[in-house]
């Protein structure tokens, strides 16, 4: 026989039910060693938080509000000028705008192509492990060996348009023409990455109870049916969370602009986060390109944000 | 209390009034002596060289310097890689972690706009035996604000056409044994081309986006990116235009230079020509016949471009009279000498055909005298300005537009000054 010893918060029995003095009442009592182990428990992250979130926001505020000459250390402040510039910048409108296609590109072509996966590798057939590991491989891949690998796919003279000249196919340039880049770069992007929204499709989806299926077939509804009025409002929260990080992952894209395009031709491919290195490190910009970074984090936040309220809207058997 | 701060203040610019009128009435500047206790200066320089040979060249000069210097500790030689070295650098001194010493290329405008380079024209002229006279004046203007240097151009690397001869002779193609001018290359590359598949002419790391390299055929018109003072953009100026189109034909029409997106690499015998720096030939590997000549005359005749890097003393550096005195001994008549097996040399006695030949097993004595010792002292540089990496980025969006078959030359050349035209006049 086991005896477990439960440690009461209760005065024992026997004890004195006069309240204790003050000055003789534990310190470490039982709910403030609760308190002291959680925070325990959170600092290594907190630090962390702090140091590598917290701090360079700080700094980014503070660098927004001064022009800094980095090579003779000198700071200067000058309050909104650089809030002003981002109404003046001549290139800041075609940023945004190809930071927009790019994010709406990979997000719709990442989330619907990875839910197409899962639902056809979802079922028992030979060789489905072959394929779930096929389009999965990509993911680990380096984002700089894959990036540069289509680089030289999608050269004039290169692999892309070898093969297509095979069929009788004329292929484009396709990093010197701004729409035919930007389509490159979000489709190499979305080859690389579809697997994780995959994998994570396929978990939900094989969480879907089969009786569920079974119950709508006997009441006569079709396939589409199926899929869109059991399976897709099973499958929400995935959703939602599939669509979060493409997002901030989309918005956050940097190794395959600099290595595919250099943000060209023009500035087709130029997203927001390449415009903050550009400016901050190739241009010392430093004071600007904390404002664009804080206008980026914004821009995350809000989408964050919204996307939390909808799921609301959208997002079936949330508590 | 004021009357003494008075007093105090009359003093020292009785003193300074003093040490001026002595420093004006000095017939030369001397050397200043560190007061730097022995092993107690550590040096630091940055380059961006990785060539074993080469590290090992400096550090003998160091080894050397040291045992006739007991304050210096240590001099380290910093390899950062090429391709991120202005960033690098950038960020080492924004961080607070400058070297004391570094390598610079375009970065130098922006170093010496910012008072962050040590000026050492008085600090060499008083070394003695370094022989500040025998800088040749085209190497160091790039270096130099109002006769001051503030870098040592320690390589000067002429920009020649490199000529693939067994192709030329598979084409059934002669070069003109007398000056051959760009039409000549555009005619022979686009007959090479047409016979063998194999590109025209190659201007190197070009590439379609680094555009300051086609100073390499645009000087040939007579033209330049911006006016002398650096605050006017020119690429609108006709001579540019009619550069420019000669190039988009050469790409779009003749097919005399690969179009945007195809490789071709000379070195690798893909090309019949390539414009690129006399230290490039090293990448001739003996695969193929070659020959090194001067770069072909355009419309306003001969002309000659460097690529040009210096290393200067950072003044954030706690050592700079060490640090300065110690980039004197590296660059003297001496070490000038070892350094010009690697770098064509900033100094008039060392520039003859033969000297170089010494070193390279590639060139003869003949073509280094035509490619460099006969191009360096008329030569004009890349262009270079405060901002390069705004002004590349800004010019690389608008020029884009060129390299369409259908693209207006002039106009996408006027959209390129409306790009560049903010920056050159801040």
């Amino acid at each position: 026989m086991t005896v477990t010893t439960v440690e009461t918060r209760e005065a024992p029995a026997g004890a004195s039910r006069h309240p204790a003095a003050p000055s003789r009442r534990r310190f470490w009592s039982a709910s403030r060693r609760d308190q002291l182990a959680g925070y325990l428990f959170i600092t290594p992250q907190l630090i962390g938080v702090v140091l590598f979130v917290l701090v360079p926001v700080g700094l980014a505020v503070w660098y927004s509000l001064n022009d800094w000459n980095i090579f003779s250390g000198r700071l200067e402040v000058v309050g909104g000028d650089n809030y002003a510039d981002l109404l003046t910048d001549p290139q800041l409108p075609s940023v945004l705008l190809a930071t927009v296609v790019f994010s709406g590109g990979i997000v719709v072509l990442n989330i619907a192509l990875g839910l197409g996966l899962a639902v056809m590798l979802n079922r028992r057939f030979r060789g489905v492990t072959f394929f779930r590991t096929l389009f999965f491989s990509p993911v680990v891949v380096s984002v700089v060996a894959w990036t540069l690998v289509w680089g030289f796919l999608l050269q004039d003279n290169g692999g892309i348009n070898g093969a297509l000249s095979v069929i009788g196919i004329d292929g484009p340039n396709w990093l010197q023409s701004g729409d035919t880049a930007m389509i490159a770069v979000i489709v190499s992007q979305v080859v690389r990455s579809v697997g994780i929204n995959m994998v994570l499709f396929l978990s939900a989806l094989q969480g879907v109870p089969s009786e569920l299926h079974e119950a709508a077939r006997i009441d006569g509804a079709g396939s589409a049916a199926i899929f869109f009025r059991i399976t897709l409002p099973l499958i929400s929260p995935t959703v939602l969370l599939t669509a979060i990080i493409t997002i901030v992952g989309a918005l956050q894209a940097f190794a395959q602009i600099a290595v595919l395009t250099g943000g060209g031709p023009g500035l087709s491919t130029t997203v927001l986060v390449y415009y903050v290195f550009q400016q901050a490190f190739e241009f010392n910009n430093i004071g600007y390109g904390s404002t664009l970074a804080l206008m980026l984090l914004t821009f995350v936040m809000l989408l964050t944000l919204l996307q939390w309220q909808l799921r609301k809207k959208w997002v079936f058997y949330e508590d | 209390m004021n009357t003494a701060k008075k007093l105090f203040g009359a003093a020292a610019l009785t003193v300074s009034i003093g040490l001026v009128t002595a420093g004006c009435g000095a017939a030369a500047p001397e050397p200043v002596e560190t007061e730097a206790a022995p092993g107690s200066v550590d040096l630091r320089m940055s380059v961006w060289t990785s060539n074993e040979d080469q590290l090992a060249l400096f550090d003998s000069i160091a080894d050397a310097y040291k045992s006739d210097h007991p304050e210096i500790g240590s001099i380290t030689f910093e390899s950062l890689p090429f391709a991120d070295y202005n960033t690098t650098l950038t960020t080492q001194i924004a961080g607070g972690n400058a070297p004391d010493l570094a390598w610079m290329g375009d970065l130098s405008k922006d170093l010496i706009a910012a008072d962050a380079l040590v000026p050492l024209t008085d600090e060499l002229e008083a070394t003695k035996g370094w022989d500040y006279d025998d800088l040749l004046g085209s190497v160091t203007a790039e270096f130099s604000v109002d006769d001051e240097l503030y870098a040592y151009p320690f390589s000067n690397s002429p920009f020649a056409l490199y000529v693939n001869t067994d192709l030329l002779t598979l084409a059934g193609q002669t070069l003109p044994a007398e000056d051959p001018t760009w039409e000549d290359i555009s005619t022979i590359g686009a007959a090479v081309n047409a016979a063998t598949g194999k590109a025209g002419f190659v201007i190197r790391d070009f590439d379609y986006s680094s555009w300051n390299t086609l100073a390499t055929v645009w000087t040939g018109w007579g033209a330049s990116a911006w006016s002398d003072d650096g605050a006017t953009c020119t690429f609108d100026s006709p001579e540019m235009v009619d550069a420019f189109q000669f190039l988009h034909d050469a790409a779009f029409v003749d097919k005399s230079m690969p179009g945007p997106g195809v490789a071709a690499d000379f070195f690798a015998g893909d090309a019949a020509f390539t414009v690129a720096q006399v230290s490039r030939a090293s990448l001739l590997d003996g695969t193929f016949a070659y020959d090194v000549i001067p770069l072909p005359a355009g419309p306003e005749g001969d002309y000659s471009v460097i690529g040009q890097a210096g290393v200067g003393v950072l003044s954030s550096s706690a050592h700079t009279q060490e640090a300065t005195d110690f980039l004197a001994f590296l660059t003297d008549p001496e070490n000038a000498a070892l350094l010009a097996q690697y770098f064509p040399p900033p100094r008039a006695s060392l520039l003859t055909g033969e000297k170089l030949a010494e070193n390279n097993a590639k060139l003869t004595a003949e073509q280094l005298q035509a490619v460099v010792v006969d191009q360096v002292p008329d030569s004009v540089t890349l262009p270079n300005h405060t901002n390069p990496a705004e002004i590349a980025q800004k010019g690389k969006a608008a020029f884009d537009a060129m390299w369409v078959a259908d693209a207006d030359v002039e106009a996408v050349l006027g959209e390129v000054c409306e790009a560049i035209q903010p920056v050159l006049a801040n």
